[in-house]
């Protein structure tokens, strides 16, 4: 059996609504929201401030510290338990190195940017729509970067490679399914996270990588929008 | 193809590709990749012949050597004081910079500068590693008593002042206030309480257009006519 039709009607290379603003937290240095068809994530960026505990400041570099929250009500399944868990540590830990290459914190040795990520609603594609709304957060905080970062979902359903996996085809009963994250620089088109769920040919991933390409080339011009459009509101 | 492909004052985020070729310069801002110009963080387009830079909109701020600020006093010491600067890092400032007055070895510090006053200071010096030292010695240095505190975005202070001061000396003679602008970030504003008020929303006012022109008419009628609702 193959997966000829993809559950809600999109088409194979094509991504769910995607809505993104900035500004959205007003005492944060930095905030933004992106939303992705019912996934939606918040990002505040403070700083860069004084870090503590001390033997985290580093001479040389100021750091880059992320922290990954789904909210108790946030799942589409069960209530999420609130607090830590190892998956929420491990998303932290890849989206600060994702989002590392592009920031530039040289300028501010000893000190934090905090970057906190909150998800009110999610369905699939949570760490990605974290990563987009975080780098436009930090953009808004007005830090050094080299390039913003767009992230999507890729993956496998069956025998077809499709974009942004919702909830329903991640865990398609019918066949095989790979759930591969990518973010990526849209300026020179370099990858800042790669991680990958399931199983798929080599062919297979080269296509995956070819369609995230794409898909993030449209999410970065929803993001590049949304920046700009804080600026213009006054006018 | 050759060229600066964005306008004076366009807003660019970061990556986007300002404009192209060898005989473009990279300005504040902004860096080189091959021989395209883009743009190292959020900002405000402007062009100066061949050079682009990016004027920044946002962020905390950086302490510079020379800038006046109005800090915050956290913590005395044995020979000074430590200030809370409102950015990443937090400055010193010695006795001997405090006053000419002589004190004694094991004087009580706080008769000076107590927890929790604020003081304008000048910043003499910042180290690599953002070690600040500040003075009290200059003129308008002093610490501040009454009014209020408010804090701006840093980047908006040189639209706050205006040019020669043109525009915080406006907000000064029609609200009657007294009101001192950090470089850092924060105002102080002392007058009769609904004077303040006025001096607070006409700065805030400055600080949502700042990048817009015609700011100083702007701000000229709306000191105006929040004279006549009072």
């Amino acid at each position: 059996m193959s997966y000829k039709q993809r559950i809600d009607n999109r088409g194979f290379d094509e991504t769910r609504p995607i809505e993104a603003k900035v500004g959205v937290i007003k005492r944060a240095d930095g905030s933004a929201m992106f939303r992705i068809g019912n996934t939606l994530a918040y990002a505040a960026v403070y700083g860069p401030r004084n870090l503590h505990p001390k033997f985290m400041q580093d001479p040389q570099t100021g750091i880059l510290r992320c922290n990954y929250n789904m909210m108790p009500f946030s799942s589409s399944g069960e209530r999420v338990r609130p607090g830590g868990s190892r998956r929420s540590k491990e998303i932290s830990l890849v989206t600060e190195k994702a989002l590392l290459p592009v920031l530039n914190l040289e300028d501010y040795p000893n000190s934090v940017v905090d970057v906190f990520i909150e998800l009110p609603e999610t369905e699939a594609g949570s760490r990605c729509a974290g990563i987009c709304a975080a780098s436009m957060a930090l953009a808004d905080a007005g830090l050094d970067m080299r390039d913003l970062v767009s992230a999507v979902s890729v993956g496998r359903v069956d025998d077809k490679m499709v974009v942004d996996l919702d909830y329903s085809e991640e865990s398609y009963p019918d066949g095989p399914v790979a759930d591969i994250p990518v973010a990526m620089m849209p300026g020179s088109g370099k990858i800042t996270l790669l991680q990958m769920d399931g199983e798929v040919s080599k062919e297979q991933l080269k296509e995956a990588l070819e369609m995230a390409k794409k898909a993030c080339l449209q999410i970065y011009e929803v993001q590049k929008k949304a920046l700009k459009e804080k600026y213009h509101e006054v006018e | 193809m050759s060229g600066i492909t964005v306008n004076e004052k366009d807003i660019a985020v970061p990556g986007e590709v300002l404009g192209t070729g060898m005989d473009i310069l990279p300005g504040m801002g902004t860096y080189r990749e091959g021989d395209r110009i883009m743009a190292g963080r959020l900002g405000l387009v402007m062009l100066e012949g061949r050079t682009i830079k990016l004027i920044p909109m946002s962020g905390r701020y950086m302490p510079k050597i020379g800038d006046t600020i109005i800090c915050k006093v956290i913590d005395v010491g044995f020979n000074g004081w430590r200030l809370d600067t409102n950015s990443a890092y937090s400055a010193m400032l010695s006795m001997k910079d405090a006053t000419s007055d002589f004190i004694a070895r094991g004087a009580n510090l706080t008769q000076y500068y107590d927890l929790g006053e604020h003081i304008v200071c000048k910043i003499a010096n910042v180290t690599s590693q953002k070690l600040i030292d500040v003075t009290m010695k200059g003129p308008g240095l002093r610490k501040l008593k009454g009014g209020r505190i408010i804090e701006v975005s840093t980047h908006k202070v040189p639209r706050i002042i205006g040019k020669q001061g043109s525009m915080v000396m406006m907000i000064k003679d029609a609200t009657q206030c007294n009101i001192t602008v950090g470089q850092n970030g924060l105002v102080w504003i002392e007058g009769s309480p609904v004077n303040e008020m006025r001096a607070i929303n006409a700065i805030r006012k400055i600080e949502k257009e700042s990048h817009l022109s015609g700011l100083t008419e702007k701000i000229k009628s709306f000191l105006e006519t929040s004279q006549q609702v009072n």
